[in-house]
């Protein structure tokens, strides 16, 4: 006989009362704010889907959309191949193998304002060090306050010099855990290096990989307090992502109705991507 | 297939080696026949693996050569040695299916298609995995993982010689005597020179027909089980093989008399050269009790099945005697016979009684 009882609610409850509070109540408020208007004075208006629509048929939206894919396309197609390749030529044994860790985890301890500030300093133009280098010693012409093709360049190599480790960290991860025997039996079944990363380590990393992939889309994705401190999302509209857009709406004009409608957009974008990667990248292990 | 000659090799993992305490393997001199089924035995660290990785190239050794048919492959590389290996655990690629894992060492050796079917069809076939050509290899079960592993050796009609590092270790025991049978069911099938490298005394006596027992890097006794169990030339080999091991016993030479706790014991053949620390050594099979003889006291008995083991004290001295039929109560006095043509005496751990033909 299976005796019934309720006292299990009680034991969930504590968390269930922690996450209405800090994630379904400001959610819904969202919510909230999607489906009606207000001109001030705590009076609302119902609205309908309207601010939805004007969101997804705003060219605005369509170009920061554009842009945040672009980013993130970039980060994604330059981090992963050299997050493997770094950690491919990363020593497995020995004394530098602390080393190379350690100056790894470096830049991703240093928290993503100082990261904006620092390589803003690092690129102005006639001041900075590499806007030094570039303009002076180099004959470059590089500003990444005035040209977009700068801006962007800059932001991304932001990025990667923020971000890369994490991707070298994890497939490093991936490597280390192969028995030698794999290797030793590639030897002798005269496996080229490439066959051994494409059967071998490749297969072993795939499960990090997916983790890092996602890890480095959802964050790429969400960006906002590095190219936001580094370019303002400038020049012009150049370098404005999603994030910034969305910030703008919703604190520098207060819409906050199409702000809301915006945030809820963003964010099923960013679920949907997400669940399409895992999806592909863990499809074959279902068979 | 080849015939596999070692000669004067020592190994060591350090750079500058001193004394023979640095060295993992000690000065091995060893001729393996073409088609032979061979097992390396001894117990963990004794450098069998070093061996093993030497003659496939994986490692190179500090000093000697390694011929295969009189032919010095010392400096080539394991994929230029036609060898085949299979690791403890076993090694197949998770993202290919047993079919492409069974073709891998052909293609990247550019063998072609047609001969590459054939020869993957007939391995298949001797494996007794044609119904799982078509899987996921990271779907089959670790003893299917080592069948396939297996097979990728034996797939190459060139190989020089297939070797086994412990390839039993992760399967489960039911399956383990299977496996063991089938391993030894393809080497009368492919008569391929086979070395097995084991601290598993059951594999190593079942699999092969010369077993080389190792310690500390050096071997101490080449033979058939039969010779290994029967006349070991050394008390680690009398003591490593056999359940329970050779009882090896503290004996003093006096006088042409070997003594035994004060008795008199008469041993298989004459006592051949002096001094260093002796042993008496008497596998547990060849114990008896008796009427009279040594006296004893019983002190455990352990009823294995099929007979018992019977520890007994001859003053501070543990002997241990194999008995069948009416055991001993735990505590009584009793006399050991010891069978003379299976008592040996050991000088410095080598045998040093002779034979009497």
């Amino acid at each position: 006989m299976k005796t019934e009882n309720q006292r299990a609610w009680f034991f969930v409850l504590p968390v269930l009362l922690l996450v209405a509070f800090n994630a379904l109540i400001p959610i819904m408020t969202v919510v909230n704010y999607s489906v009606q208007e207000t001109f001030g004075n705590n009076v609302f208006f119902w609205q309908g889907l309207d601010w939805f629509e004007q969101i997804l048929r705003s060219e605005r939206f369509h170009a920061a959309l554009g842009r945040q894919f672009m980013f993130t396309g970039l980060i994604l197609a330059i981090e992963i191949p050299l997050g493997i390749i770094v950690a491919l030529s990363m020593p497995r044994k020995g004394f530098w193998v602390p080393v190379c860790l350690v100056t790894m985890a470096l830049p991703m301890l240093i928290p993503w304002n100082v990261v904006g500030s620092m390589w803003n300093i690092f690129t102005l133009p006639n001041i900075g060090l590499l806007g030094y280098f570039m303009n002076d010693v180099l004959g470059i012409n590089y500003d990444m306050t005035q040209q977009p093709v700068s801006a962007w360049v800059t932001i991304v190599i932001m990025d990667v010099w923020h971000w890369t480790s994490l991707v070298v960290l994890l497939s490093y991860a991936g490597l280390v855990s192969i028995p030698d025997a794999y290797y030793q039996a590639a030897k002798i079944d005269g496996a080229s290096p490439w066959k051994v990363f494409r059967y071998i380590q490749l297969p072993k990393m795939k499960t990090v990989l997916t983790i890092a992939v996602l890890l480095r889309f959802m964050d790429s994705f969400n960006i906002y307090t590095e190219p936001f401190v580094l370019t303002g999302g400038g020049p012009g509209n150049s370098t404005t992502l999603l994030s910034i857009d969305l910030v703008k709406i919703a604190l520098g004009q207060f819409d906050l109705g199409p702000a809301a409608a915006m945030s809820l957009i963003y964010f099923a974008i960013t679920l949907l991507v997400s669940w399409l990667f895992y999806t592909l990248m863990t499809k074959d292990d279902a068979q | 297939m080849a015939k596999i000659t070692l000669s004067n090799l020592r190994h060591s993992y350090l750079p500058n080696p001193t004394g023979p305490a640095d060295y993992a393997l000690k000065e091995i001199d060893l001729d393996w026949n073409d088609g032979g089924a061979y097992a390396l035995l001894g117990p963990s660290g004794c450098g069998k693996s070093t061996l093993l990785n030497i003659i496939s190239g994986l490692l190179t050794p500090s000093d000697g050569r390694i011929l295969f048919d009189d032919k010095d492959v010392t400096d080539l590389p394991p994929d230029q040695r036609n060898i085949a290996q299979v690791f403890q655990f076993p090694v197949i690629y998770d993202t290919m299916t047993v079919r492409e894992n069974l073709a891998f060492p052909l293609r990247n050796r550019g063998v072609n298609e047609a001969k590459i079917t054939e020869r993957v069809a007939e391995i298949a076939a001797m494996l007794e995995v044609e119904d799982m050509l078509d899987t996921r290899a990271a779907h089959l079960s670790p003893d299917n993982k080592q069948k396939i592993s297996m097979g990728r050796g034996l797939v190459r009609d060139d190989v020089n010689v297939v070797m086994f590092d412990e390839p039993l270790t992760v399967i489960d025991p039911h399956l383990k005597w299977k496996l063991r049978s089938k391993l030894k069911e393809l080497h009368q099938r492919v008569r391929a020179t086979m070395i097995y490298v084991t601290h598993d005394q059951t594999e190593a006596l079942t699999f092969a027909d010369q077993v080389v027992v190792m310690q500390e890097g050096e071997i101490v006794q080449i033979g058939t089980p039969v010779e290994l169990f029967e006349r070991p030339q050394h008390t680690f080999v009398g003591h490593f093989i056999g359940s329970p091991g050779m009882n090896i016993l503290p004996a003093l030479v006096e006088g042409g008399q070997v003594m035994f706790n004060g008795q008199a014991v008469s041993l298989e053949g004459k006592v051949t050269g002096s001094g260093g620390v002796t042993q008496l050594g008497i596998r547990p099979e060849f114990v008896s009790l008796s009427n009279a003889g040594i006296p004893a006291r019983v002190r455990k008995v352990s009823d294995v099945g099929r007979h018992a083991v019977v520890e007994t004290m001859v003053g501070e001295t543990a002997v241990k005697a194999v008995i069948e039929g009416n055991l001993p109560e735990q505590g009584t006095e009793v006399h050991l016979a010891f069978q003379q043509n299976q008592t040996r005496l050991y000088r410095d751990g080598w045998i040093a009684t002779e034979v009497v033909s």
